[in-house]
């Protein structure tokens, strides 16, 4: 039953984008579409989980002093196998997101999670952690990214839904990113105040 | 299990230990990977090279050669042959002047100049606007934009939008020695996309830096062989 | 002219923040005063500057040679990580009043994808030495322009009367858009 709630907690409560305003950076970047978004999420979703699973294994083991610079290299060690494994397998999705890959390793909930969670608890619900905070960030992203798409483009998920040409550009471009996210978040706090 | 003390040989060890695995285990799936990443690059530039020319029996990667642009920019020719024979040229490329950096295309040239087709490689340009140039300069019954508009007529009745009629837009089989290949608005015979007419100059600049570069360096080889070899006068036939 | 180009091009027309998305967590976390968004924009362009130059200097000299290209992200993130540390304690010896003014904002440093990001696009950019150090700094000059306008757009939003959802980040981001809208009028500039 713990184990459920340590799951959802990510998904709702705190989701990591809506709720919790971490790893800004690529929401806003990568979000042009839902595919993109989908994309990026799994990937942080991959890291999260296993260097969860990996800190969990491996927190005793580590000195208290050198604790941030052991994790920050198993985090990057997986971002690197996922960069790797992306640029081989799904080439195209490899360059539309482009830089934001290897920032995967600075993206705030990746570290904050090891740090305040993996680090102190068990490794089955570490990785149930990384796996509802991964969830629920490509949650969010998938959201951003579909809005944007269809209200800049007439598209979710690449499928027509009114014609291109009517589309509002702005939100495929810079702007519409941040326009976008503060808007679903006070769509989000509204929703949260009425219930 | 006792947490590790903080004393400097543990942090020291611990740390060297870390690196180690992980550089190991990159190590590991660098080697995997590297092949598949190679294959997918060659068959992202096979795929653009065979989109741009002409059917050929050879191997026009293996062949390829270099190119410097009167810019400074090192351009790659790939040459197809039929039987022997150079049915076209793909080249791969470049300009500066996109509205946000760099723009790269390969284009397949005839032997005598003749645009076959391109294909934009690379671009930053504005999504929506400057990325139309992906089929934009062909014409408009060989891209996916009729099948477009069919779908969009009944929102182009709602708004009252009349279709512009196609305009003068494609640059397959001109060829840019005998047609002024600048924008309609530089004076030139190509439309600009709409909104978009500095990515459309940076696209004609590429396309034509890839066609100077390669009748230069012809003329070069020929005067230096001293071929007699008259350059057939293709006409618009692609 | 290329130098000028570089600058250019880092401040306004490709800026850091509102057309990268790089940096967006400092952006929007220490931008409710103008005084620490200065602060932040100090202590981001000293280290910024000093990361491009050390992480330049360990692609070309170390990785390029050995062809381990692959460990560039992780060698570049701990770079940056000991840098940060070595920066904070090099800082609290030397120049007490100035740690006092950076001190708090430099073990945020780490996480702030624009210094990694920096790093990884000199590499990719292809620059010489010369002119990493000029896209680096006017990067970080880029950076603080965005700060600090937004900080005092903020700093005025607290007397405004909002609808309750709408307080906070929501604003904020709505506003960060309208500054991002506004910069785009420099695209093809350079």
């Amino acid at each position: 039953m713990n184990n459920l709630k340590t799951f959802t907690n990510g998904l709702i409560k705190e989701n990591p984008i809506f709720t919790l305003l971490l790893g800004m950076c690529p929401t806003l970047g990568v979000t042009s579409s839902a595919t993109n978004g989908l994309g990026m999420g799994l990937a942080t979703a991959f890291v999260l989980i296993m260097s969860n699973l990996v800190v969990a294994l491996i927190k005793n083991l580590i000195p208290d002093k050198v604790r941030i610079p052991s994790f920050i290299v198993v985090i990057a060690t997986f971002v690197t196998i996922v960069e790797m494994t992306m640029q081989a397998y799904v080439p195209s999705l490899f360059e539309s997101l482009g830089l934001f890959i290897p920032l995967i390793v600075v993206n705030c909930i990746v570290l904050g999670r090891a740090e305040a969670f993996a680090s102190k608890n068990n490794p089955i619900s570490s990785i149930l952690d990384g796996a509802g905070m991964g969830i629920g960030f490509t949650l969010g992203l998938v959201i951003l990214g579909a809005t944007r798409e269809f209200l800049g483009s007439g598209k979710i998920f690449n499928a027509n839904i009114y014609p291109e040409d009517f589309g509002m550009l702005v939100f495929v471009l810079a702007p519409g990113a941040f326009i976008a996210l503060g808007f679903l978040i006070a769509i989000i706090n509204k929703m949260k105040q009425t219930a | 299990m006792a947490k590790t003390e903080s004393s400097l040989k543990n942090m020291f060890l611990t740390l060297l230990v870390i690196a180690l695995i992980a550089g190991t285990s990159l190590g590991f799936v660098y080697k995997f990977t590297k092949e598949p990443i190679e294959a997918s690059k060659l068959a992202k530039q096979q795929m653009a090279i065979k989109k741009v020319l002409p059917e050929y029996d050879n191997d026009p990667a293996s062949e390829i050669y270099e190119l410097k642009s009167q810019e400074g920019y090192v351009l790659k020719a790939f040459p197809a042959k039929r039987n022997g024979e150079l049915v076209g040229v793909a080249i791969e490329t470049i300009t500066k002047k996109g509205f946000s950096g760099e723009i790269k295309i390969m284009v397949g040239l005839q032997p005598d100049g003749t645009i076959i087709n391109y294909d934009v490689l690379e671009h930053k340009e504005t999504p929506g606007l400057g990325s139309k140039m992906a089929f934009w300069f062909r014409p408009a019954d060989n891209s996916a934009e009729k099948n477009n508009n069919e779908k969009n007529s009944f929102f182009k009745w709602l708004y009252g939008i009349k279709d512009g009629g196609g305009g003068n837009r494609s640059i397959i089989g001109k060829n840019p020695g005998k047609s002024n290949m600048k924008v309609s608005k530089d004076g030139g015979d190509i439309d600009a996309i709409t909104a978009a007419t500095i990515s459309s100059r940076a696209f004609l600049d590429a396309i034509s830096i890839a066609y100077v570069t390669y009748t230069n360096e012809k003329n070069k080889t020929n005067a230096k062989t001293g071929a007699s070899k008259q350059i057939k006068e293709g006409g618009n036939n692609e | 002219m290329t130098y000028v180009l570089i600058i250019i091009s880092a401040i306004f027309v490709n800026n850091i923040v509102l057309s990268q998305f790089l940096g967006i967590c400092p952006f929007l976390g220490v931008s409710k005063r103008i005084s620490t968004a200065i602060g932040m924009t100090g202590a981001v362009t000293f280290v910024m500057v000093i990361a491009t130059i050390v992480t330049y200097l360990v692609q070309k000299l170390i990785l390029d040679p050995y062809s381990i290209g692959y460990l560039q992200t992780i060698s570049f993130i701990l770079i940056i990580a000991a840098l940060v540390q070595l920066v904070e304690i090099i800082l609290k010896k030397v120049s007490p009043p100035l740690y006092q003014a950076l001190g708090v904002f430099l073990p945020l440093i780490t996480t702030n994808c624009a210094i990694l990001g920096v790093a990884i696009m000199t590499i990719l950019k292809d620059y010489n030495l010369i002119k990493a150090v000029v896209f680096s700094a006017s990067t970080a000059v880029g950076f603080g322009l965005a700060l600090v306008l937004f900080a005092g757009i903020r700093e005025q939003l607290d007397l405004v009367d909002l609808p309750k959802g709408m307080k906070g980040t929501p604003i904020a981001l709505i506003v960060a858009g309208l500054l991002a809208l506004a910069f785009m009028g420099f695209a093809g500039l350079a």
